[in-house]
């Protein structure tokens, strides 16, 4: 198969799109030129590439390479800290809003576009309230359909038949893939048009992040997701398409199946091989 | 056999150290022991009903600390009401909200440095603020303000240590979700924090209870043989203030007046004075370890 593989001949980098044409929409959102810097350090440098609608695509690449840093642009985590500056366009469609513009409110973008982070972090309270404080940051007071919603969540994140019998007990003593299940879960109850999940199997075990990845992919064709995964495996079982970073930029985009049989560039093939990162 | 020769010297070390450190424990508690001890010796069969609800008298015998404890319940009514949304308002704000630039390095610093400055100079300061330039009598209210001074600096270092507890990525998770700042500070942050804050409150409640010498400085008097109205009553207008602005005294200041007294009855009266004070104190500091006990069980990192 090695053999195989080196017998390629790839594409002129130059003349060949980063982004293949295979990758074709409707768009749920566009990144357009994005730059980003924190103070000083240029961590994403001219990084164009579109996000499929309802479907799952998988940003890979070596440690540091901004995986982590294009995620948090779409729901805006660089403004909690200062020095932080963007620069470009992620537009996010049908609505054709710039997402990192400094006329959008972040906290608008953070109740469309829901995240789950790689450390489950569910809040040191009750289960019922881990899932419905997002619907309640949302207006949400009715307690019929707040308990609705909540049910709801926790059904699509797989753990309503380990939390049914005790919602009220406190989320800090589920085990770490029940955790992170319920922050899906809390993440999902808002129905966010996009989800972002950074790296949210690595500190789970096998039979664990097994139960999530089925989850993620329950959850394609309800929401657009951008998940950041270190294992090449995962990201073949999950995404739609994928995408290759490098320091900081953008190497390669396909559809996963294509990407893999088929690099277009040496740099993709030399990571998916192993030869680095 | 040589690293068993390493071990044995690294386990006899060990256990010197030990040995040393049982002795200064024991050293701290018969300290402490031997002065609780003489104090109950003395003090003890003093306490009753008549010494609880008497006022202070010329006779020894008919003296009690009725107007002492409440004045203090009362200036600590005073204290904790002003100084616990002031402190925590300003420790949030540091924490949560403040720049981190110089200017706010340069407040904290000022701020922990504060809490260590004599108690005396918050009763001067006392005196020239209040009672001078506000013109405020001698009473309650500028009593409770003062030892609010003196515990403020404490309140508001203990706030951001227990905000600094809680692990960023549950302030992430409540951002990322759409919280605005302050939704995170009060659904969130307070409500996790509220245990180490409560017991920073407590252990500076306790120790503000045992002040003396602001409250002599602001010109709290020794002999207090009234009580205020009460601040509910049956009648109209049902409230009154009037507590706020009497004068008072407070326990140290009664145990004070007693023990510099000649005759050896009022020493049994102080020592009876400091029992109850005692006793308040160590309820206070053990509410506030039972408080930490259960907000360690019930918030989870
Ligand atoms: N808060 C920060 N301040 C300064 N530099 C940062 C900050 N966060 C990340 N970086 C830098 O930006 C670059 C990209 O970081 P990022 O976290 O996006 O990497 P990543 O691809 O997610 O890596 P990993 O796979 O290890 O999570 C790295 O070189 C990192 O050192
Ligand atoms: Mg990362």
């Amino acid at each position: 198969m090695n053999a195989e593989r080196t017998a390629i001949t790839h594409a002129d980098p130059a003349s060949t799109p980063k982004v293949s044409p295979r990758v074709v929409g409707p768009f749920k959102a566009e990144v357009r030129d994005v730059n980003f810097y924190y103070g000083q350090f240029h961590a994403l440098k001219n990084v164009s590439m579109p996000f499929v609608d309802k479907r799952v695509t998988a940003l890979i690449g070596p440690s540091g390479c901004g995986k982590t840093t294009l995620l948090r642009c779409f729901n805006r985590m660089h403004d909690l800290y200062p020095g932080n500056r963007y620069e470009g366009e992620i537009i996010l469609h049908p609505d054709q809003i710039n997402i990192i513009s400094p006329k959008v409110e972040p906290l608008e973008m953070r109740m469309r576009i829901g995240m789950v982070f790689q450390k489950p972090n569910p809040f040191s309270k009750s289960i019922f309230e881990n899932v419905a404080f997002g619907l309640r940051l949302q207006g949400e007071t009715n307690r019929r359909v707040l308990a609705d919603k909540v049910e709801a969540a926790l059904k699509s994140a797989a753990i309503w038949d380990e939390t049914k019998d005790r919602l009220q007990k406190g989320a800090r003593d589920l085990s770490g893939g029940q955790q992170q299940r319920l922050c899906i879960a809390r993440a999902i109850a808002t129905e966010p048009e996009i989800l972002l999940f950074d790296e949210p199997t690595s500190a789970l075990d096998p039979i664990a992040t097994s139960r999530i990845e089925d989850l993620i992919d329950s959850l394609r064709g309800r929401f657009t997701i951008l998940i950041v995964t270190h294992n090449l495996q995962q990201a073949g079982r999950i995404a739609d398409y994928t995408a290759l970073m490098y320091k900081g930029e953008l190497v390669e985009m396909d559809k996963t199946v294509a990407m893999f049989e088929k690099p277009s560039f040496k740099l993709t093939e030399d990571y998916l091989t192993g030869r680095f990162g | 056999m040589d690293l068993r020769k390493l071990v044995e010297r690294r386990k006899l070390t060990d256990r010197l150290f030990a040995a040393l450190g049982i002795c200064c424990v024991l050293i701290a508690l018969l300290t402490l022991v031997v002065l609780m001890g003489d104090l109950a010796r003395q003090g003890l069969s003093r306490i009753d009903w008549q010494f609880m609800t008497s006022f202070p008298s010329r006779a020894a015998a008919r003296a009690g600390i009725l107007s002492a404890w409440v004045g203090s319940l009362m200036i600590m009514l005073v204290t904790v009401i002003t100084a616990v949304p002031l402190g925590v308002a300003a420790g949030v704000y540091l924490e949560e909200y403040a720049p981190k630039n110089r200017l706010t390095t340069f407040i904290e610093i000022n701020i922990s440095n504060l809490a260590g400055v004599p108690s005396i100079v918050y009763g001067l300061m006392a005196l020239g603020l209040f009672i001078y330039q506000l013109g405020m009598n001698r009473s309650t209210l500028a009593g409770g303000l003062t030892l609010a001074c003196l515990i403020l600096p404490i309140v508001i270092v203990a706030t951001r240590e227990s905000l600094r507890t809680i692990p960023s990525n549950i302030r992430e998770a409540a951002f990322a979700i759409g919280a605005s700042k302050w939704q995170v500070v009060s659904h969130h942050l307070l409500p996790y924090s509220a245990g180490g804050i409560a017991t920073g409150v407590i252990i500076a409640t306790s120790r503000a209870l045992g002040e003396t010498a602001p409250l002599i400085t602001i010109g709290a008097l020794t002999f207090i043989a009234f009580l205020p109205p009460p601040p509910v009553m049956s009648e109209p207008p049902f409230v009154s203030f009037q507590w706020l602005h009497d004068e008072f005294t407070v326990l140290p200041i009664q145990m004070f007046n007693w023990v510099s007294r000649p005759q050896p009855e009022f020493q049994v009266n102080a020592a009876a004075a400091g029992l109850v004070l005692v006793a308040m104190t160590l309820s206070l500091n053990g509410a506030a370890i039972w408080l930490r006990y259960r907000m360690r069980k019930r918030i989870k990192w």
